[in-house]
């Protein structure tokens, strides 16, 4: 699985190269916030590529619920932690941003707070795993992984209101955006989308290639038992 | 291994619940571990907050919201932690998996058995709540019931279920607030400000309400859903 593999390392820091060009070079200055607002282009497309990530989590445990395979409490957990290394890239992000324009590290405005739960209900479930005990982590974690992003409604709807009623600085501003800063932030989306793809990816068939290790191993003990059982 | 899921039966009949609560609260009502731990706690934390939160007039009515909400929070996990022991320590969840029984039907008895404790517990405490921090209810009084109903559900329906979860964990009793305050906070936003918009007797509560209620809707249809899924994952 070389060769594949090699290439597609290569298209992925092109296509991220190519949108760190976009970003810093391309795009116009923003009039207000001058250079800084250029990180809204890692914050915006690391958020969307953070949802995506969760949502395939959604589909993964659903799936696996169903079928009860590997395959997909893999695709699971795999997803759920580079989504939360995504979101987590956001919450920095943020901040960073915030700290020049407003001269405060948080705002708890209703984008930022709603990523900061997405973020604590994606490490629970992480966390979840971690500490399963018996074999039936996945089946647990599948659950909890469904209730998680039913909740997401409620979580955006809610902080939303609540920060319309307690008006907060908003990061990412409204409006319109001029159309090269729509080509930079696209191409930058199309680049984490490939890294995360890329990254998924790789952390899948580490995952089964780890269980399949387990499985082997489970297997030479069972059968070192019944031999000594034996003689 | 588990073959795929079979479908869950969602309407529970009354027999087993009814059998299941009345089992749960005979059993509380002879030793009140739960209801005495409960109460105390939650009294402490309102005697701590009240070193931290001076309450004073009108402060007092816009943060009681919030605390009294903290308080029932911290005291209601007390209890959903204690749910499924008992049946752990008797073998009693064992013996469940393999009757014939509807699952949802306990699951239900649980929810049912918690919301009731919880219940008696808010019933002693905002009294408490009001004279520590002479609230005045500036709004729509007759709200606060509907509030607490509502939020209170909100919190026993989706504990019930984590706690079922974090049975086969370490660190059991830390695992269970950890999954269920992330879940839990659009609940937890709902019922503290719809309480803080009626003590102030400012602007309407409605949207709070109708999310409470939708949340209590869909996430008991989720939870009766998969319990069945989750009590037989062994």
């Amino acid at each position: 699985m070389k060769a594949p593999l090699i290439i597609a390392v290569v298209v992925v820091i092109t296509l991220l190269g190519f949108g760190l060009y976009q970003a810093l070079v391309v795009a116009p200055t923003e009039q207000t916030m001058g250079d800084v607002q250029r990180i809204f282009y890692y914050h915006v497309p690391s958020a969307w590529t953070a949802f995506l990530l969760f949502f395939v989590n959604f589909l993964a445990s659903i799936w696996y619920l169903v079928g009860r395979d590997n395959a997909s409490d893999a695709l699971a957990v795999t997803t759920a932690e580079v989504g939360v290394l995504f979101c987590t890239v956001v919450l920095i992000t943020g901040p960073l941003w915030a700290r020049p324009v407003w001269g405060i590290w948080w705002t708890w405005d209703a984008r930022l707070t709603s990523t900061l739960l997405l973020w604590l209900i994606y490490v629970s479930y992480l966390i979840l795993r971690r500490f399963s005990t018996g074999g039936q982590t996945a089946v647990l974690a599948a659950a909890l992984a469904i209730f998680g992003f039913v909740d997401v409604p409620f979580v955006y709807l809610s902080i939303r209101y609540f920060r319309t009623q307690h008006p907060q600085p908003v990061i990412g501003g409204g409006g319109s955006l001029h159309p090269a800063m729509w080509h930079a932030l696209l191409y930058n989306w199309l680049a984490f989308s490939a890294f995360a793809v890329l990254l998924c990816w790789l952390r899948y068939r580490l995952e089964r290639a780890q269980r399949d290790m387990e499985e082997t191993l489970a297997l030479e003990a069972l059968l070192e038992g019944s031999r000594s059982n034996v003689r | 291994m588990n073959g795929p899921v079979t479908s869950a039966k969602l309407t529970p009949s009354p027999k087993v619940l009814l059998a299941t609560l009345t089992k749960d609260l005979r059993l509380e009502w002879r030793s009140k571990d739960a209801i005495n731990s409960m109460i105390f706690f939650a009294l402490l934390v309102v005697v701590v907050f009240s070193f931290s939160f001076d309450p004073t007039g009108d402060e007092s009515r816009q943060i009681a919201g919030g605390l009294i909400w903290v308080a029932f929070l911290f005291a209601a996990v007390v209890a959903l932690n204690q749910t499924w022991a008992r049946e752990i320590r008797n073998q009693v969840l064992d013996a469940y998996r393999v009757s014939p029984a509807p699952a949802n039907d306990l699951f239900l008895a649980k929810v049912l058995g918690n919301f009731l404790f919880v219940t008696v517990l808010e019933v002693v405490m905002t009294p408490l709540f009001v004279v520590f921090y002479n609230l005045r209810v500036l709004g729509a009084a007759y709200l606060l019931p509907v509030i607490a109903v509502l939020g209170t559900w909100a919190l026993v329906v989706n504990g019930t279920f984590f706690a079922a979860i974090s049975l086969r964990t370490r660190s059991r009793e830390v695992m269970l607030p950890l999954i269920l305050f992330p879940i839990s906070i659009p609940a937890l936003l709902g019922m503290v400000e719809a309480t803080k918009i009626v003590m102030m007797g400012e602007s309407s509560a409605k949207f709070w309400i109708v999310l409470l209620a939708v949340y209590d809707l869909v996430f008991t249809t989720v939870c009766l859903t998969l319990f069945e899924t989750v009590l037989n994952a062994e």
